[in-house]
């Protein structure tokens, strides 16, 4: 009950608040500029600054990921077929020795199920920066730098290996680069389209406004994976890993245009209406001021908070489509073929370690939602909430 | 006024309609190279020898050597008059012969999930929002976040998973396995509704999640204001007080989503029902693009479209005529 009376009162409650905190932080808040108050705002949505911290690591991740990951993509080792994720210790029988894995030796117990143990005379120390696969580096220099490692004699399989003895690890950071730009580039992609469209509609008003904004009507209400799913069908298959890549991005934003282009056109015909432009143009402002000043700063803060809001939408797109074989295709590594491999449920009863990929998937999901909900709350400093 | 506005809405219908059809057609002619190369490679491949006499008979028989506009209107004359969505290749049977058995099963998991979501999330966000920040609000808080950024198909896999290793069940299907070849009966029924909770709670989460948050912050809106208080000083009881005002008006919007909550369940239903092995035209879809088998893909496309247009147009009649205020914000 009183908990519920403290939130009534929300409002005044910040005043009172407000009221004890010194005179000079006052004034710094009545006189604050809008990028302040914004930043300000966002400061106060926790969530929000933690996921941008996750998400600029996962695009680190992308950005390096060869030199992140130990081993290349279809770097197969005979006889480490479905080995569990690694473990890693800091100390042997004689006390702490810093972290090392242990050699694994693979055989297959009394009911011929495929087994692992760690051979303890075997000892590989994990190291930074050692020598391995090679490979092009942004296609600027050849190198065979990694971040970390055990060696060439030693395996290290942070998330285990796959039906072809791959590393999971190395293959979920390499499917990362895809995943997440993915989505950054389908957005920007339904975005420009969205922006062409509406352009169109509304220069041309009348009769072209109103089929335009019927066809969106369609688009939105008419179930997007089936649609995904024929269109993606569609690309051909003797195509390279780069060709797919885009068509899979044009199929993606061909079809999910019109949820954000509905979002931001409603944003902006609401704020057309609002009383501070009403109260600008009465004023005898000019309309390039109107815009320029008043419309463009909030039109351009609810635009990033529709654009971040709908990335996740694209990431499962692509995942989904992956997962069933008509989005990226082998052997271009992306976060849904890897899942591809968790279809046959059997498979991964044995070796769970198969749906890490799934993590990846539900975190940089999540991480997105929350940085838009901060957003969202920071592009509108002046409500309370 | 109602009539009035059924009456526009059907008027819309009519080219939005229009429109699905064009867009499956064009799906249909998609792949490269025509839809017969296909079955005739297979034919080839099969060891059957195919002359190009008999290709170019096939080629008549479907109406492939006629333009463009005039297969569009072949192949929609022949759905409109005769319910003949054309003849699937893989299986060598009529589209709608194969779709009959599988488009009511989408149908009912379908508009189950979109109950299901109801009657989960409009509870939760009023327990939630009268009980703002205990154990069981921060619980649902949790389990909407992940419900809203978990897809569908990966809760699937997460659920087989765990009933394989602890039950050592490998398929969920829809019906267990004597009754999944058997003729239509009562315990047929029973049987199913013993199963489709699995798939309708999958699919339903992401979209009770999301309602869920709706309904809390509508009702945290309308517990702060005046009238609450007013009728709480004036001693009616906490549920009569709830049930009555504040927990109507907060679900006015959530009713009012179900517009864009349909297209997403069916589009959930076809990715789930492929991962748990469900016979509706999810796999089928699937089965048919992979093939190429176009003209079960595309009506199938066709199908779930006007489905879901139908259902959301049913829904939006139903709320203006429960809500008459929805009528001037123009749901149109």
């Amino acid at each position: 009950m009183t908990e519920s009376v403290r939130h009534e009162a929300g409002p005044a409650v910040e005043a009172a608040e407000s009221a004890d905190v010194s005179d000079r932080e006052k004034q710094e808040l009545y006189t604050a500029s809008q990028r302040q108050l914004i930043w300000r705002r966002f400061r106060r949505h926790r969530l929000a600054q933690v996921s941008i911290v996750m998400l600029a690591l996962l695009y680190v991740l992308a950005a390096f990921a060869e030199f992140i990951a130990p081993y290349e993509t279809s770097h197969d080792f005979k006889g480490f077929v479905y080995a569990p994720p690694a473990k890693i210790h800091l100390f042997d029988e004689d006390g702490f020795v810093g972290p090392f894995v242990y050699g694994l030796k693979g055989g297959r117990d009394e009911s011929y199920q495929r087994i692992f143990e760690e051979v303890k005379e075997e000892q590989y120390p994990v190291r930074l920066f050692v020598r391995g696969d090679s490979y092009e580096f942004w296609g600027l220099f050849e190198t065979d730098l990694h971040l970390f490692g055990v060696g060439e004699e030693g395996q290290i399989f942070l998330f285990g290996t796959d039906r072809l003895g791959r590393d999971l690890f190395s293959r979920v950071i390499y499917g990362t680069r895809i995943s997440l730009t993915i989505g950054l580039v389908g957005v920007f992609l339904s975005f420009v389209l969205g922006l062409i469209i509406g352009g169109i509609s509304g220069y041309f008003g009348g009769v072209v406004d109103e089929v335009i904004q019927r066809l969106i009507d369609l688009l939105v209400s008419i179930p997007q994976l089936p649609l995904w799913m024929a269109l993606a069908a569609a690309v051909p298959r003797e195509w390279d890993s780069i060709q797919t890549y885009f068509a899979i991005t044009v199929v993606l934003s061909i079809v999910g245009w019109a949820g954000l282009a509905r979002t931001v056109r409603g944003r902006l015909l609401s704020l057309r209406e609002e009383d501070f432009t009403v109260a600008a143009r009465v004023s005898g402002v000019s309309e390039w001021r109107i815009i320029t000043k008043h419309l463009l700063p909030l039109f351009a803060s609810y635009i990033v908070v529709a654009i971040t809001l709908s990335v996740p939408g694209m990431i499962i797109g692509e995942t989904s489509l992956s997962f069933i074989g008509l989005g990226i295709q082998p052997p271009a590594v992306s976060w849904g073929t890897l899942l591809q491999d968790s279809q046959m449920i059997a498979n991964v009863a044995l070796h769970p370690w198969l749906l890490i990929p799934a993590l990846f998937v539900i975190v940089t999901v999540l991480m997105f939602n929350f940085m838009g909900d901060g957003l969202r709350d920071a592009a509108d400093p002046y409500s309370i909430n | 006024m109602l009539t009035q506005y059924i009456g526009r809405r059907l008027l819309l219908l009519g080219p939005l309609l229009f429109v699905i059809s064009v867009i499956s057609f064009v799906l249909i002619q998609l792949p490269p190279g025509d839809i017969l190369n296909m079955e005739v490679l297979r034919l080839r491949s099969a060891g059957t020898q195919v002359s190009e006499e008999q290709v170019e008979a096939l080629r008549q028989l479907y109406g492939l050597d006629k333009s463009l506009p005039e297969q569009y209107w072949l192949w929609i004359t022949n759905i409109l008059f005769e319910g003949n969505f054309g003849t699937s290749f893989t299986y060598v049977k009529p589209v709608s012969e194969i779709l009959a058995a599988r488009v009511p099963l989408t149908a009912a998991v379908s508009i189950f999930t979109a109950v299901f979501v109801w009657i989960m999330a409009v509870p939760i966000g009023v327990y939630s929002a009268t009980h703002q920040y205990s154990l069981v609000d921060y619980f649902w808080t949790f389990v909407s976040f992940i419900g809203v950024a978990t897809p569908g198909f990966l809760l699937a896999l997460v659920f087989l998973w765990m009933a394989f290793v602890m039950f050592d069940i490998s398929a969920i299907g829809l019906f267990s396995q004597e009754y999944e070849s058997a003729p239509w009966s009562w315990a047929k029924i029973i049987n199913m509704l013993q199963h489709i909770w699995i798939p309708i709670v999958i699919i339903g989460m992401a979209h009770t999640a999301g309602m869920m948050r709706t309904m809390r912050g509508m009702m945290l809106d309308e517990l702060n204001k005046q009238y609450v208080i007013t009728a709480r000083s004036k001693g009616l009881t906490e549920t009569r007080l709830l049930v009555k005002y504040p927990v109507r008006t907060s679900m006015n919007p959530v009713f009012s989503t179900i517009g864009w909550m349909l297209p997403g369940i069916i589009s959930g239903e076809v990715l789930v029902s492929m991962v748990l092995n469900i016979p509706t035209t999810g796999p089928v879809l699937l089965q048919a693009l992979l093939n190429q088998d176009m003209f079960l893909a595309g009506s199938i496309v066709f199908i779930l479209s006007v489905l879901t247009v139908i259902g959301t147009l049913i829904s939006d009649i139903l709320l203006v005529w429960l809500d008459p205020r929805i009528r001037y914000e123009g749901v149109a």
